[in-house]
């Protein structure tokens, strides 16, 4: 059942995307940035812990997630540190997903060409 | 007569095909992409024995590592170009966008190219992530407590 559920929570993100997409100017830059703020401005109010427990990984794949993860990572050390830890967390839970593909993409030049 | 209403009802259909079908591919592809997700998260939590969340991250690195390696392949570029926003909102996109400005700058140097482009394209997911995550992390600290 979350395969299901997975399947239609990130076929109607990305159908959204595709919808904001065709019928604006935006680039597709504009539109993962504002999925990006969607998600996290979908964690004030715990609305996206929701989608991952009904969507399990499915919730986890869109771009959405990684505002998520940003201000999750941010809450954890807020209970300990308060607002200064708003600084401290927030690249707890994203940072393996920067640095791979950091790392990934930096080796990966080297070795390929670029082409058209 | 009836040709005349044929023809009014395609004229009032043609320019909105493209994008019904945009959609619908976005919707396939991605829905596929999220059943993908979920299906390396059982698969790395019941043969490493990891939690669902730490299994989460593995499933983000092995996305990421596909988007990167099938964007150096230049296969992805022709799937982007199919699927649209079923591949540019899953986090692929995100790896697609560092490893096409890798690629793309490459000739310019290792500092003043890679190290200075790298995050031309995904650099504004992450700087207005971080600054949307701060003021809605301040946000849900005042009103709901952390």
């Amino acid at each position: 059942m979350t395969y299901f559920n997975a399947f239609i929570f990130c076929g109607l993100v990305c159908l959204l995307g595709q919808i904001i997409l065709d019928n604006t100017k935006l680039t597709p830059g504009h539109i993962t940035t504002i999925f990006v703020v969607v998600g996290a401005f979908l964690d004030v109010f715990n609305i996206y812990d929701k989608f991952v427990l009904w969507a399990g990984g499915g919730a986890l794949v869109p771009i959405t997630s990684f505002g998520h993860l940003l201000i999750h990572g941010a809450m954890d050390t807020v209970h300990n540190f308060g607002v200064m830890g708003l600084f401290m967390g927030m690249f707890d839970l994203t940072s393996s997903g920067i640095v791979a593909a950091i790392v990934f993409s930096f080796i990966l030049s080297l070795i390929f060409q670029p082409r058209d | 007569m009836e040709k005349k209403e044929y023809n009014k009802i395609v004229d009032k259909y043609t320019p909105s095909e493209p994008k019904l079908k945009n959609a619908f591919i976005a919707f396939i592809i991605g829905g596929f992409m999220g059943v993908l997700g979920n299906f390396l998260v059982d698969i790395y939590s019941y043969y490493f024995n990891l939690s669902t969340k730490d299994a989460s991250v593995f499933m983000i690195i092995t996305l990421i590592f596909l988007g990167c390696f099938f964007t150096c392949l230049g296969f992805f570029d022709k799937w982007v170009n199919f699927a649209k926003c079923g591949l540019i909102i899953p986090i692929t996109g995100f790896a697609h966008a560092m490893m096409s400005a890798a690629l793309e700058y490459r000739k310019e140097g290792l500092v003043t190219g890679i190290g200075a482009n790298m995050f031309k394209l995904a650099g504004s997911v992450i700087i207005f992530g971080v600054v949307s995550a701060y003021l809605f992390g301040l946000l849900r600290l005042f009103v709901m407590g952390g």
